[in-house]
């Protein structure tokens, strides 16, 4: 980034220079201007007319507080009030353990892909079926767990079975970006705790990780983030609540996807309208203050190489 | 590496003595005694039970990975040689920890290989009882006596929608990547690729709603000037009735959402093109675009097609935006190759129906249906990485300036 940019001026002088001297050639290098320029434009309008959307919608039910401490039971389409407290609570649980079981898997498998394995076949096995993980539609992940789950081991459909599909989902993300942080360490860091004689698992317990330790966070929000907006999982692995249900390992949960899900086929009702884009907004705004936090870690946090 | 790999296996005769070999250690370390046994404990069984599996998954997995298992868990008992390199840090943490992470490494095999393993299982004896070809027929009706289904208009669906929204995405993609990276003014490109990655952060049902409910009528005019012009290529026929909730408003739809995948990976391989291309381009006389071309493009043309694969990986795997959006279609009324009518993909296919999964007849077709999509993407996704492999900056880069230029897009679209 900052390569380019401390360039660009160099460049900027002589392409105009030049452009006077052949019509089709200015004339091409402007129209590429333009319509890259375009493309630009083009991309911001859907999430300005989304978030514009869903905010204008929306935001009125998430003033009250009802919205953040009750749950909808007993309240059909027609009724106005109710919260979301369920599904919100629904949601966090979900990725709290999806969280729980993928981080430590997730950390450690990139420390044996840097740290143990770096460029043997096994670890460019791992590090293939990694990219294969990151591909894997998150229907799939969820027929895969109900395959086991309920097909297999008989259990029945309930939160857990949502979070292990989603630790399929996470486990590449944080994975990566926890790898590419530990590629960052600079080996002196490692050297300098080796020739002190600290074993290489304390090395890595109290110096690489540690050193890594900001961008480990951000990947671990960016997955979160990834996650909790899923649906696929929760439509397949368990039923939908409207009653407050913290309990992970039994009975049907609420979750903010499952909410929107729910009330979308009408619509045409206004407080069944009003609660989708509420319960929508709150999604939107839940994986954003992740992906703000994300980026806040990794920039107070970021690794000073060389 | 400069440290001691390649620990011993677990059964290494002093093994129960290590704890005497670090006296230095625990005084240099000392607050960290307290914890990290107890972690260390703690896992012992699970790093045990995952080096097995592992161990099994290697062994599995054909003569390639035995030959690489032997070369990453270090030396087998018989090897002697490791063992000196060793000396003193062979250490009963060392031990537990390399076998945790080696563990976790196998782990990630296990998980895609269980994947694929499992739903095979489940799939194979409904397969079996299939009455009908499973990959030509266009029935899909499981279960009963004569379970009849097949995936031709489920594939057809799934992958025209995605391409479609790949050749919409990919082109707007470069630009926007361009645009950051060349283009935008110093202070605008990081807010603007933030901007970007926020429509990565939109949780697909809003896409969904907001697509069918806001987006689709604004495509209709589109629908229609298409279809009137192309209306005598069978692909572009619209249909009677209303054209909300077809393929092609899903495609439009799919391509916002992977454009912030493409966008990201573009971005990161303009960002690469080295300085000395870039400059001599501009010494010869280029113009800024043409600079783009000689330069950056060929650089980035292989970065570019692996994310377009990603993004096509994506596409084909996204559920609930195409569950709101596309409308499926009357079981009476004949199928439709048209992008104007409607249609189930795999993903929207299994999570409509995911309430008939009573029995394992018909949850085994779904699985099927499941499988056939794993495969793709992950045909798709190996692809991409493959491309991605090959071409390694550094390694011989396409030197062929303007074909290579100028069809990048075309060619990223059409792989």
């Amino acid at each position: 980034m900052t390569a380019v940019a401390e360039n660009k001026p160099a460049y900027e002088g002589k392409a105009l220079d030049l452009s006077g001297k052949s019509g089709s050639r200015a004339f091409k290098n402007t129209l590429a201007t333009v319509l890259i320029g375009l493309a630009f434009v083009l991309a911001m309008i859907p999430l300005v007319w989304i978030l514009f959307t869903v905010i204008s919608k929306g935001y009125h039910l998430l003033l009250s507080a009802d919205w953040w401490s009750q749950s909808q039971r007993g309240i059909t389409v027609r009724r106005e009030g109710g919260g979301a407290y369920h599904a919100i609570m629904g949601t966090l649980i979900m990725s709290l353990i999806t969280a729980v079981i993928a981080v430590p898997i997730a950390v450690l498998g990139a420390v044996y892909l840097v740290e143990y394995g770096k460029g043997t076949r096994a670890a460019r096995a791992v590090s293939f079926m990694i990219d294969i993980l990151t591909g894997v539609p998150s229907i799939v992940a969820a027929l895969f767990v109900y395959a086991v789950w309920i097909t297999i081991f008989g259990f029945n459909r309930v939160g857990f079975a949502v979070s292990l599909s989603l630790v399929l989902l996470m486990l590449p993300v944080v994975l990566r970006s926890t790898e590419e942080m530990l590629k960052l360490v600079p080996d002196e860091l490692r050297e300098a705790s080796y020739a002190l004689g600290v074993p290489k698992w304390k090395t890595i317990m109290k110096v690489v990780v540690p050193t890594a330790f900001g961008g480990i966070v951000t990947g671990v929000m960016l997955g979160l983030a990834r996650v909790m907006g899923e649906t696929a999982p929760l439509l397949i692995l368990v039923g939908y609540s409207k009653n407050i249900n913290l309990n992970p390992f039994n009975g049907f949960m609420g979750a903010l996807p499952t909410m929107i899900n729910q009330d979308r086929t009408e619509l045409a009702l206004q407080p069944a309208a009003d609660r989708v884009w509420a319960a929508a907004l709150t999604l939107i705004l839940l994986v954003l203050v992740l992906n703000v936090l994300a980026r806040l870690i990794a920039r107070f946090s970021s690794i000073k190489s060389k | 590496m400069s440290s001691p790999d390649g620990t011993a296996p677990p059964d290494r005769p002093d093994g129960t003595a290590a704890g005497q070999d670090q006296p230095r250690i625990e005084d240099l370390v000392h607050e960290e005694a307290g914890p990290i046994p107890k972690f260390g404990g703690l896992a012992e069984e699970h790093a045990e039970h995952e080096a097995e599996e592992a161990a099994e998954v290697m062994t599995e997995s054909g003569p390639e990975s035995k030959a690489s298992a032997a070369g990453t868990s270090g030396a087998p008992p018989s090897g002697p040689g490791k063992e000196l390199d060793l000396g003193p840090v062979g250490h009963l943490g060392d031990r537990l920890f390399s076998g945790l992470a080696r563990g976790s490494g196998g782990l990630v095999i296990l998980i895609v290989a269980f994947v694929g393993i499992f739903l095979l299982a489940l799939a194979i004896p409904s397969l079996a009882d299939d009455k009908s070809s499973f990959l030509f027929s266009r029935i899909w009706e499981p279960g009963g006596d004569q379970p009849r289904f097949g995936i031709a208009a489920l594939f057809y669906t799934t992958v025209i929608s995605s391409i479609i929204a790949m050749l919409i995405a990919v082109p707007i993609a470069i630009g926007v990547a361009l645009f950051i990276t060349y283009y935008s003014p110093k202070r605008l490109a990081q807010p603007v690729a933030y901007a970007v990655d926020l429509l990565a952060a939109v949780p697909s049902i809003i896409y969904g709603l907001w697509g069918i409910l806001f987006f689709a009528p604004i495509l209709g005019p589109v629908i229609d000037g298409l279809s009137s012009a192309l209306g005598w290529i069978p692909l572009f026929e619209k249909p009677p009735g209303d054209n909300v909730g077809v393929v092609f408003t899903a495609s439009v739809v799919l391509a916002i959402m992977i454009l912030p995948v493409v966008t990201a990976i573009s971005r990161e391989i303009f960002q690469q093109t080295p300085i000395a291309h870039r400059e001599g381009a501009l010494a010869l006389g280029a113009t800024k675009w043409e600079m783009i071309r000689m330069a950056v493009l060929p650089y980035g043309r292989s970065g570019v097609v692996s994310a377009s694969m990603l993004g096509l990986g994506r596409a084909l795997g996204e559920t609930v935006a195409v569950l709101i959006i596309l409308s499926v279609p009357n079981g009476q009324d004949p199928w439709n190759s048209s992008i104007f009518a409607g249609g189930e993909t795999f993903a929207s296919k299994i999570a409509n129906n995911a309430a008939e999964f009573d029995s394992p007849e018909k949850t085994g077709a779904y699985i099927a249906a499941g499988l056939v999509l794993f495969v793709v993407t992950f045909l798709v996704n190996s692809a991409a990485r493959i491309i991605v492999d090959r071409s390694t900056p550094g390694n011989k880069r396409p030197r062929r300036n303007r074909r290579a230029g100028a069809s990048t897009a075309t060619e990223g679209a059409k792989s």
